[in-house]
């Protein structure tokens, strides 16, 4: 029998390495990971309320929201609202885990499965990941970002500042490139960049520019609208985007500002698109791991019944009529999902051979569990692999809210032959982020009257948008294009709604 | 791979984040602290704490859609079938909000620190005449015992250790008494015997040469008292609580007036090193008496205001030179006075009493319920009314009500233009 790991609840920096060790074996060999370097820290619980409230970033530059989330998660934590999470892992290379040192040793164990090797892995090796981030770069980057802030107030004022970051944090879910048309970022370059952009700024301002009579202006016709459009890139849904490229009275230092929190929406795109998966991942790979090494006895049947019972409260799923219900919980869904295609891929049944007959079968679990971490996000994963076997485990059903409906909510499918597909359709859209955010996008420019900037809603199943925060998000826009804009919303047939117009707020009035 | 103790690192990492969000919320918290220290004791109050601050003007919008038609996977089905209706409101229909923060983040208590309460508490406070402030600002050095030394001027020698010190010493090395060598020449003198002589001689020279290298008093013995210089805070405010606690004074009347008093320590004590308190209670004659007796201790007669006033004039005299002390007054009355008193309170009030004083601040308390201002003016509220048209710095509010007594104190403190207060003819 191999030595064990720990005996009892109680850790050292040696436990952890061993335990760190042995997970790493088990994740590499027996499950074929691939995971960036790792680095473990272990921390407080006041540090872990820090991270929560400056996104989990171990480096952050200052704003007075970060604080607010920070009162607010300390005095829902010291009334026992809210447990603190066990771990926070940063998609980094090296990949970042803290782990708290409340832990107990089989939870550290856990966690390190969980994270280190669990989460590490889909960040590594998911599409949407290598897309959109650059785990070498985001430290530096946030480091540049933090200074340079830093730079700006010192400059320019702390107010000013704080109310360019206000905006920009209003319009930051609506800062992301959904598709990807350009490469991939390379954060690093981008800080390089900034600096020389600066520095040639600096180096080439010349006051006298100014006083140079400019040439005569084109006629207003030759710009033809679709001239126009195209110049501006138009439309464009990235707001952020156009706003940094094209409003016209930004100082430099303030696009460069909305760069910043441009790129970091951006950073945290794909895990908004990735909940289930990433969830399911770490918590799949941590039972295996977890199990492996009870089977090698090095965590004694005590620790193990430890870790079962924190596992059972992860992956737990609440049904719709309980109180505690509140959605689908990604743990619960992605781990059972990842568990099912291993039973699918292993042992399946003849309707499983016919749902998936690509995998069922195939005997490799892991070979097919590292191509779909690989290569999915959670509404097509959904789409793709979710079981009638497991909708009849959840007991799932189809609710359509239909508020003109005068006998209630109606029950569109449930979990038999006729509405597995229905079924499984509706609950990947529900994780489809495209979906679930408002389409603005900015369609045009009245260059040639009064620059009212004019932007469409474009409104699926008829809702709307919230008029005041709709308002309040507006006039920040206002405030950064410093002419008026304007919100259309309309419905699939280009009939308007509602409309919005929102005018700048003097800048000497607001400072 | 690497692990890293990060616990040591310095926490608090988002204490600037707190401090410009508490900057940003100042007013929500502001207002939230004001609430506060109405419903509660305002000791307790001022150790800090929670607050509630609504959200809703922290809010950071984003574009949320709401409303339409919506679809909804569930888990948890247990009888429905394909085309039923729930109803809408009750168990059947479901939630479909996520467990984020959103929406339901109206409102929260925020945990504040003491320092943080007391500045919020005072924030727009200013002290009345800031003339004397000036100097107070400034600290002159004393002089303190701080123990002993083993170097320092032959004036401050200190006898009484040195010689514990010298006695010690003598004892541990063994060195020899007086009149141990006494027995021991006395012994020699007595003795018949040539080689006990000798080997007595022999021992007597051992003793002799050993007193002589351990000296009575070595230099090592030596101490010196010494002297630390430490600052003596010149900030020094005394703050005169007058009440009137004749027979009319109700338990309520004592209560908003150990409020204001409270605020009035709070206050000072956050401008001052140091806040005396002198507790002068009279009905037609004053005493000074501690804070218990001051506020729960029974007493009734006559109406003397003067009497107090006398009572301060006097204290001033003795112990607080107007020199070297911020002097302030807050008198609670519920407005009664003997008739004849009036002409002596007030010749006591402008000669003695109101040119030493900072600030003079009178609160005239009524019973629960009623309106301070539907009755005829109270004789004391007359004769004050009448100084204050004459130019005296005079501040006077009535209050009724526990709630009023913030809205009063700041009212009496806000800070103003000085130039207006002093401009009074």
């Amino acid at each position: 029998m191999t030595e064990r790991l720990f005996e009892g609840a109680d850790w050292d920096f040696h436990t952890l390495q061993r335990i760190t060790d042995a997970c790493e074996e088990v994740a590499l060999k027996d499950l074929g990971l691939d995971v960036y370097p790792n680095q473990i820290e272990v921390i407080t619980a006041e540090q872990m309320l820090d991270a929560y409230s400056s996104v989990g970033m171990p480096l952050f530059y200052k704003h007075w929201s970060f604080g607010k989330h920070f009162a607010y998660h300390e005095a829902s934590y010291r009334k026992g609202l809210m447990g603190l999470a066990y771990e926070i892992v940063i998609n980094s290379s090296p990949c970042i885990s803290y782990l708290m040192e409340e832990n107990t040793a089989t939870m550290q164990t856990l966690v390190i499965a969980h994270a280190a090797f669990g989460h590490n892995h889909f960040f590594k090796n998911n599409y949407l990941f290598k897309q959109w981030t650059d785990a070498d770069g985001i430290l530096d980057y946030l480091d540049f970002a933090k200074k340079y802030v830093v730079q700006c107030e010192e400059r320019y004022g702390r107010t000013e500042v704080e109310r360019t970051l206000d905006a920009a944090h209003a319009l930051m879910s609506h800062g992301i490139d959904r598709y990807p048309g350009k490469k991939k970022l390379d954060l690093r370059e981008e800080e390089k960049r900034a600096g020389r952009r600066r520095q040639h700024e600096e180096e080439v301002f010349n006051d006298l520019w100014r006083t140079v009579p400019k040439g005569a202006s084109k006629t207003r016709s030759a710009i033809s609208l679709e001239r126009r459009r195209k110049l501006l890139g138009l439309p464009q849904e990235n707001l952020l985007y156009f706003l940094e490229k094209s409003a016209p009275r930004l100082a430099p230092w303030q696009r460069e500002l909305l760069r910043i929190v441009r790129h970091i929406a951006q950073y945290f795109y794909p895990q908004s698109q990735t909940k289930v998966m990433n969830e399911g991942t770490a918590t799949y790979v941590h039972y295996r791991i977890m199990t492996k090494l009870h089977q090698q006895g090095r965590i004694s049947d005590g620790n193990f019944l430890e870790f079962l019972g924190s596992h059972t409260n992860v992956v737990f799923q609440p049904e719709f009529d309980d109180q505690r219900f509140s959605g689908f919980n990604p743990y619960a869904l992605g781990f059972a999902m990842m568990q099912d295609i291993e039973r699918i891929v292993t042992n399946p049944e003849d309707e499983d051979r016919e749902w998936f007959p690509d995998i069922a079968g195939k005997n490799d679990v892991m070979g097919v569990l590292r191509d779909v971490w690989a290569n999915y996000r959670d509404e097509s994963f959904i789409a793709q692999f979710l079981s009638p076997k497991l909708m009849r485990h959840f007991r799932m059903f189809h609710l359509h809210d239909d508020p003109e409906e005068r006998a209630g909510i109606r029950v569109d499918a449930i979990h038999d032959e006729r509405g597995f597909r229905r079924v499984r359709r509706e609950l990947a859209r529900q994780h489809d982020v495209g979906y679930i955010d408002a389409n603005i996008e900015v369609v045009d420019v009245d260059l040639s009257g009064d620059r009212r900037l004019i932007l469409h809603h474009r409104v699926i199943k008829g809702s709307q948008l919230n008029e005041t925060d709709a308002k309040r998000v507006l006039q920040h826009l206002a405030d950064l294009w410093t002419y008026d804009v304007a919100l259309i919303e309309v419905d699939a047939n280009d009939k308007v709604l509602r409309e919005y117009v929102v005018s700048p707020r003097p800048i000497t009035a607001a400072a | 791979m690497h692990i890293i103790d990060r616990r040591l690192n310095p926490g608090g990492k988002s204490l600037e984040n707190r401090q410009r969000f508490l900057r940003r919320a100042k007013s929500l918290v502001q207002g939230a602290v004001k609430k506060t220290s109405q419903e509660r004791d305002i000791k307790d109050v001022l150790e800090g704490g929670e607050v509630t601050i609504p959200l809703d003007g922290m809010h950071e919008p984003r574009f949320r859609r709401e409303g339409g038609t919506r679809d909804m996977v569930l888990p948890g089905n247990k009888k429905f079938i394909e085309g039923d209706y729930l109803q809408r409101s009750g168990q059947g229909s479901a939630k479909d909000s996520g467990p984020g923060e959103g929406d339901s983040e109206d409102a929260f208590r925020f945990v504040l620190s003491r320092d943080e309460f007391v500045d919020l508490f005072l924030d727009d406070l200013e002290l009345p005449d800031l003339a004397k402030r000036k100097i107070a600002q400034t600290e002159s050095e004393g002089i303190q015992r701080a123990g002993y030394t083993t170097s320092g001027s032959p004036s401050n020698i200190s006898v009484s250790r040195t010689v514990r010190l010298a006695l010690a010493r003598r004892i541990a090395l063994k060195r020899p008494r007086k009149d141990e060598i006494e027995e021991l020449e006395a012994a020699i003198a007595a003795c018949t015997d040539e080689d006990e002589r000798l080997v007595l001689l022999a021992q007597l020279e051992k003793l002799k040469a050993k007193s002589k290298r351990i000296p009575f008093i070595d230099p090592l013995d030596i101490r010196y008292r010494r002297f630390q210089t430490v600052p003596k805070p010149v900030a020094q405010a005394v703050m005169f609580c007058l009440m009137d606690v004749s027979g009319s004074m109700s338990e309520h009347m004592k209560d908003l007036a150990k409020r204001f008093y409270m605020l009035l320590y709070v206050f000072l004590k956050r401008r001052y090193k140091h806040v005396e308190i002198v507790f002068i209670r009279h009905t037609d004659r004053a005493e000074e008496v501690d804070e218990q007796t001051f506020f729960y201790g029974p007493a009734s007669g006559g109406t003397l205001v003067s009497s107090a006033l006398q009572a301060m004039h006097e204290i001033v005299r003795e112990r607080f030179s107007p020199a070297d002390w911020n002097i302030y007054a807050a008198q609670a009355s519920d407005g009664d006075n003997s008739y004849s008193d009036g002409e002596l309170t007030g010749l006591l009030l402008t000669e003695k009493i109101l040119p030493v004083c900072q600030f003079f601040a009178y609160l005239e308390v009524g019973e629960a319920g009623g309106s301070a201002f539907d009755l005829s003016d109270s004789s004391l509220w007359t004769l004050y009314e009448r100084l204050r048209n004459s130019g005296a710095p005079l501040s006077m509010r009535k209050v009724s009500e526990r709630s009023e007594i913030f809205p009063v104190f700041h009212d009496l403190f806000q800070r103003r233009d000085t130039t207006q207060e002093k401009a009074a003819p």
